[in-house]
């Protein structure tokens, strides 16, 4: 037998690297996964796909009218649809993808309990779902930056991946750990929606970050702050770019990514056992 | 010498049944256990910190040992709970052993369950692909392989129907015919026979052949279907209580477990006869071909000799047999032709039916008698149970339709 392919199986180390090339491996199932999701989620509606831009222009519309119109939010000094849209369209991205990712495992309970893949590629493909969407809702954006008039400069665009690269570690670092959770208390399904709706009123999607004054330190803990606030200043010249709030949210993330990979790698051994 | 494809060493699998009970736990569930029973809680945690623990261990599988060389098609086989499912998981990696390790030389396909991931929204043509991704199969192979899977389902008029329109049968059909084409040096296969029409078995049984016999691939088959694994397998392995009972050539593990699986030590119970004889006699024993055999392949013909005792001499005397299925009486016949007298003592009546007779299933037998001269009686149903087993190589099964064959004569004139 030349070139065989040698499998052990033992009781379980929680992180190894042969796990990565794993993930390598098992890329194509990642790309079905993300592609079934697209492809189920809008069977049997009349408008399709157009729901995902739906969606975050209604929540613009009605959020215009009444925090922009009615309430008269301050918006830093941009038009307020323009200005909402862009604190949604993060914002979903990564409260979509969190509810998503810690859900996958139960929603998927059949394929886990019978078939051996990297379970990671589970919460991944979600998040790449939520990307496409993502990536589909964008095209108002732009839409509305033509109207408005707003050319974003070169670094503005430049840090998009970046502020995406932090988004995703967030919802995928959160939701690793939730989704750990999930499989042994199912609590995790109730509490959540609850717990994104507040999140969003603590996030600076509505107003801007300067709302708290002296005190909007604390809304920096939220790396989600960062996020929105940087994408604000790239896109729209809000304020400057602050390079140290982008920095801090990206470590954050990245330890938050790194905790939900490990609560996740160390209890998946034991998915298929208590689901 | 060549090595083992499959080695399996000391494999050990624990389970904690205080966290098996009811369904998923809820935090709140935990939470009001605290406070409603402080002290137990407490010293059940304390208990746990000092390694006492009050858990219940439970070891699904203990000590597994055994080899598997290249080529080799093993029947697993054991009752329910034997451990076999959670041995097939160990192997497929679902689930991780406690102890022990195993080593696979070669890439492995698991069919644990026939279409795992099909997605009812989705057509055949995407459900193919899906499915043959999750099983691990590459793209490009399935496209090379795309007709000859959608030939041996015959679903090519339904390819882009969503497969939530198809019926069970098709469903079915195309689930298999994608794992089918699965191309990996090892196959580990559970129970999927166990669906589909006798035909489609039949054609699913001759693909398994075919990977095995033509394909030289190695194959890990658990079935509760005797004659599949019979067919299939030249070696097995018999599970009981979660260790190996026996490994062995297929014949005389199936034999060895064929006797243990019977029903305990099948007792016949008096308290179900009723009528005056029936203080007067008394049936011991019933053996289907000189065994107390529970499973019956049709292709044999029939021998069932009943044991008794009769207290006193009883004249004019017939016992009577009878065969239900599903609470219909089938027929009755009976020991003697003549009526004639039970002599005090054991008696031995004996039935012979020719093969062929019974189409699967399980059927009852009621033993009964009555005097001609007297009009005493005596009338016991569900005295015993056999079944019998599908043998799907065997024409008459897949076609004949009904409860039980007959013999017959039959011509056309035109």
């Amino acid at each position: 037998m030349s070139h065989t392919h040698t499998t052990v199986i033992k009781p379980k180390k929680i992180f190894s690297f042969s796990d990565l090339k794993e993930l390598w491996e098992y890329r194509e199932l990642l790309y079905f996964f993300t592609w079934r999701d697209l492809k189920v989620r809008y069977k049997q509606t009349a408008i399709g796909v157009l729901w995902a831009i739906f969606q975050p222009f209604i929540t613009m519309i009605v959020f215009t009218i009444f925090f922009g119109g009615l309430l008269k939010i301050s918006s830093d000094g941009v038009p307020y649809p323009i200005f909402v849209y862009t604190g949604l369209l993060f914002w979903q991205f990564f409260s979509s993808a969190l509810s998503d990712t810690s859900n996958v495992l139960i929603t998927n309970q059949a394929i886990i309990t019978k078939v051996y893949f990297p379970r990671l590629l589970l919460p991944l493909s979600s998040v790449m779902t939520k990307f496409i969407d993502f990536a589909i809702a964008s095209i108002i954006l732009v839409g509305m930056m033509i109207y408005y008039g707003y050319t974003p400069n070169l670094l503005g665009l430049l840090i998009i991946p970046l502020l995406l690269i932090i988004t995703f570690m967030a919802s995928v670092g959160l939701g690793l750990f939730l989704a750990s959770v999930n499989v042994k208390y199912r609590d995790v399904r109730y509490a959540l929606p609850f717990f994104i709706q507040i999140l969003m009123f603590v996030t600076p999607v509505i107003y801007p970050a300067g709302i708290a004054g002296k005190y909007s330190w604390i809304l920096a803990l939220n790396p989600m702050m960062g996020v929105i606030q940087s994408a604000r200043a790239a896109l729209l010249g809000t304020t400057v770019l602050n390079w140290t709030l982008v920095g801090i949210s990206l470590l954050a993330t990245s330890l938050l990514m790194l905790f939900g990979i490990y609560t996740f790698k160390k209890t998946e051994r034991y998915f298929a056992d208590l689901i | 010498m060549e090595k083992p494809i499959i080695q399996v060493k000391n494999i050990g699998k624990k389970y904690n049944i205080n966290h098996q009970k009811g369904g998923y736990i809820t935090l709140r569930d935990k939470l009001t256990n605290v406070f409603t029973h402080p002290f137990s809680f407490l010293k059940s945690k304390i208990k746990q910190a000092a390694g006492i623990g009050t858990k219940e261990e439970f070891w699904a599988l203990k000590d597994i040992n055994f080899e598997i060389m290249k080529g080799e098609v093993v029947g697993i086989v054991g009752k329910n709970g034997a451990g076999k499912s959670t041995l097939l998981k160990i192997l497929s990696q679902i689930t991780p052993p406690t102890t022990g390790e195993i080593k696979i030389h070669g890439t492995v396909g698991s069919l644990l369950e026939v279409g795992t991931g099909f997605h009812p929204e989705l057509t055949g043509r995407e459900n193919i692909f899906l499915n043959g991704a999750i099983l691990g199969i590459k793209k490009k192979d399935i496209i090379k392989k795309f007709n000859e899977i959608v030939e041996f389902a015959g679903i090519e008029k339904f390819l882009d129907t969503p497969v939530k329109h198809y019926s069970s049968g098709m469903y079915v059909r195309l689930a298999f015919s994608v794992a089918a084409h699965m191309e990996t040096d090892i196959l580990i296969i559970d129970e999927v026979l166990a669906v589909g029409d006798a035909e489609f078995q039949k054609k699913c049984l001759g693909k398994m052949e075919d990977i095995t016999k033509n394909q030289g691939r190695t194959i890990l088959f658990v079935s509760h279907n005797m004659e599949a694994v019979r067919e299939l397998c030249s070696k097995c392995i018999q599970l009981k209580n979660g260790m190996v009972e026996r490994i062995g050539k297929t014949d005389e593990i199936i034999n060895h477990y064929l006797v243990e699986k019977q029903l305990p030590e099948l007792k016949i119970n008096n308290r179900v006869f009723e009528g005056p004889l029936a203080q007067i006699l008394e049936i011991q024993e019933i053996l289907v071909n000189e065994k107390k055999n529970t499973e019956i392949s049709p292709l044999i013909p029939l021998t069932f000799k009943i044991k008794g005792v009769s207290k006193e001499d009883i004249q004019d005397f017939q016992l009577t047999f009878s065969l239900y299925y599903e609470n219909t009486r089938l027929f009755t016949i009976y020991d003697s032709q003549n009526t004639e007298k039970m002599k005090i003592g054991n008696f031995i009546s004996t039935f012979s039916i020719p093969e062929h007779t019974f189409r699967p299933g399980t059927y009852t037998i009621a033993i009964g008698g009555q005097t001609t001269s007297d009009t005493r009686w005596f009338y016991g149903t569900q005295v015993y149970s056999f079944k019998i087993i599908e043998k799907f190589i065997d024409t008459n099964d897949a076609n004949a339709i009904g409860i039980i064959n007959v013999q017959y004569e039959s011509n056309r004139i035109q």
